[in-house]
């Protein structure tokens, strides 16, 4: 085994943080306030692509738990029912840990069919336990502008995490 | 690993995949606990959320003043093109209010000399906060916004939140430097009205819509759209008489409100602290825990 030195290592951690960084800054960003009533309801899932993105190429620098954590410090900050955040990740991640093989090699358009998938299925275990934690049935259509907002935001924040990837993990 | 695998792998690998498999059920288990444990505990959870928010306040608040200009930028674009037609609208209106306020000059005189006459109890008094919104959440299950106020600057659990034109909603949990303002449209929420002239009470509970409505209404009152609804001040949390909005439709499913407040333009709240001297300071002797 090679020296290395105390800053490359450092470095290292530093650059292996930007996966979870990435996704953080993402849920502080769905946070700040839109003063748009319109755009609120179909705010695109930004920390869900995140976790399908990073669950598919840095699956070691976002692991399983740091969905689970991530969902939890979501749904703590949103005022969200409490599991609801969780649920949603560790479907996105296990939908994808299941399919690893088909990930692995996929272009970037079967990328966006997978994730057209997995944000059906994420957003809709979402609606059934935000349904059943509130004792109500949520109104459908805004999670469906919401699914369709997610998805047609892929594309954008692909880019954006691919540049990232490609900047600091490289 | 390029060495051959020797027993030590042989016997780890199953190992390590069991393990991975036993964290996966761990988690989703974790992740049921954690929703029986938001439905049951509240005061677990209320204190998480606070400490959650108090940490990530600090980036909110930096990260929305940004955000706050770009939509004020935009506010006034739109302004701007619609500048004719509100200023003739405005002029109307100064004229319309001109009238009104000499009657409320006359009335508010009037209103202080019948008080005198009755000898009422005055009305407590009440201090006001005024806070930044730094954190908006408009989601299909919680409508809330953080506001950057909190105990240091004397806010408290409960207290009336309100932009200029009516009620916004209520302080629930209270950080340090951040709360969390429940909008009265969240489907937690629950405030005891008065609506129109006749007074009548009743309760108005959100469900997450945009229009909250309007709950155990007496059977024979009749409301009808454009009445006004106040707060009550019935269960001593809010101040009698908050302009909270007006009933918007009469339907066979309920009757809805529309609020005053502009959800879309909501950049300072105004946290009012209201306080009951008369009567609660007697019993606490001196010591002001008026915190229900």
């Amino acid at each position: 085994m090679e020296q290395v030195s105390l800053w490359h290592r450092l470095d290292l951690v530093a650059r292996g943080l930007a996966p979870l960084a990435i996704t953080f800054l993402l849920m502080i960003a769905t946070l700040l306030p839109p003063r748009t009533p319109e755009i609120a309801p179909v705010m695109p899932a930004l920390v869900l692509t995140a976790v399908y993105y990073w669950a598919i190429f840095r699956p070691d620098l976002l692991p399983i738990w740091l969905a689970f954590l991530l969902g939890v410090v979501h749904d703590l900050l949103t005022g969200a029912p409490l599991g609801l955040g969780s649920a949603v990740f560790l479907t996105t991640y296990l939908a994808v840990a299941a399919q690893r093989r088909f990930f692995a090699h996929a272009t970037f358009a079967m990328l966006w069919a997978g994730f057209l998938l997995v944000a059906a299925m994420a957003l809709m275990v979402e609606w059934a336990f935000g349904s059943l934690l509130q004792l109500r049935v949520v109104d459908p259509l805004e999670t469906l502008l919401r699914y369709g907002a997610t998805v047609a935001a892929y594309p954008c924040l692909a880019w954006l995490f691919g540049r990232a990837q490609q900047a600091f993990l490289k | 690993m390029k060495q051959r695998p020797g027993t030590v792998v042989r016997l780890a690998t199953p190992l390590k995949a069991w393990a991975q498999r036993f964290a996966v059920f761990l988690l989703i288990g974790a992740t049921f606990s954690l929703m029986m444990l938001g439905k049951v505990d509240t005061v677990v959870v209320e204190r998480a959320r606070i400490a959650v928010l108090d940490a990530v306040a600090p980036m909110l608040n930096v990260a929305s003043r940004p955000v706050s200009s770009i939509n004020q930028a935009f506010d006034e674009a739109q302004n701007l093109a619609a500048l004719r037609e509100q200023n003739a609208a405005l002029q109307e209106e100064v004229r319309r209010l001109a009238g009104w306020y000499q009657e409320a000059q006359r009335l508010s005189g009037e209103n202080r000399s019948l008080r005198s006459l009755v000898n009422l109890a005055p009305d407590p008094q009440h201090r006001s906060v005024s806070a930044r919104v730094i954190g908006d959440q408009g989601s299909a299950y919680v409508r809330s916004v953080l506001v950057a106020a909190g105990s240091q600057e004397g806010v408290r659990k409960n207290q009336a939140a309100l932009t200029g034109s009516g009620l916004a909603g209520r302080a629930i949990e209270v950080g340090w430097r951040a709360t969390r303002i429940l909008l009265i449209t969240d489907i937690n929420s629950r405030i005891p009205v008065i609506v129109g002239q006749a007074r009548d009470r009743a309760v108005l509970a959100g469900d997450n819509s945009e229009h909250p409505e309007l709950l155990y209404l007496a059977p024979g009152t009749t409301v009808s759209p454009g009445d006004r609804v106040v707060t009550s001040g019935h269960g001593g949390v809010f101040p009698a008489g908050l302009p909270i909005g007006i009933v918007a439709a009469v339907e066979e499913q309920g009757v809805r409100v529309r609020a005053f407040a502009d959800w879309s333009h909501m950049e300072f709240l105004q946290l009012i602290d209201y306080e009951l001297p008369k009567l609660l300071q007697p019993l606490t002797n001196g010591a002001a825990v008026v915190n229900p």
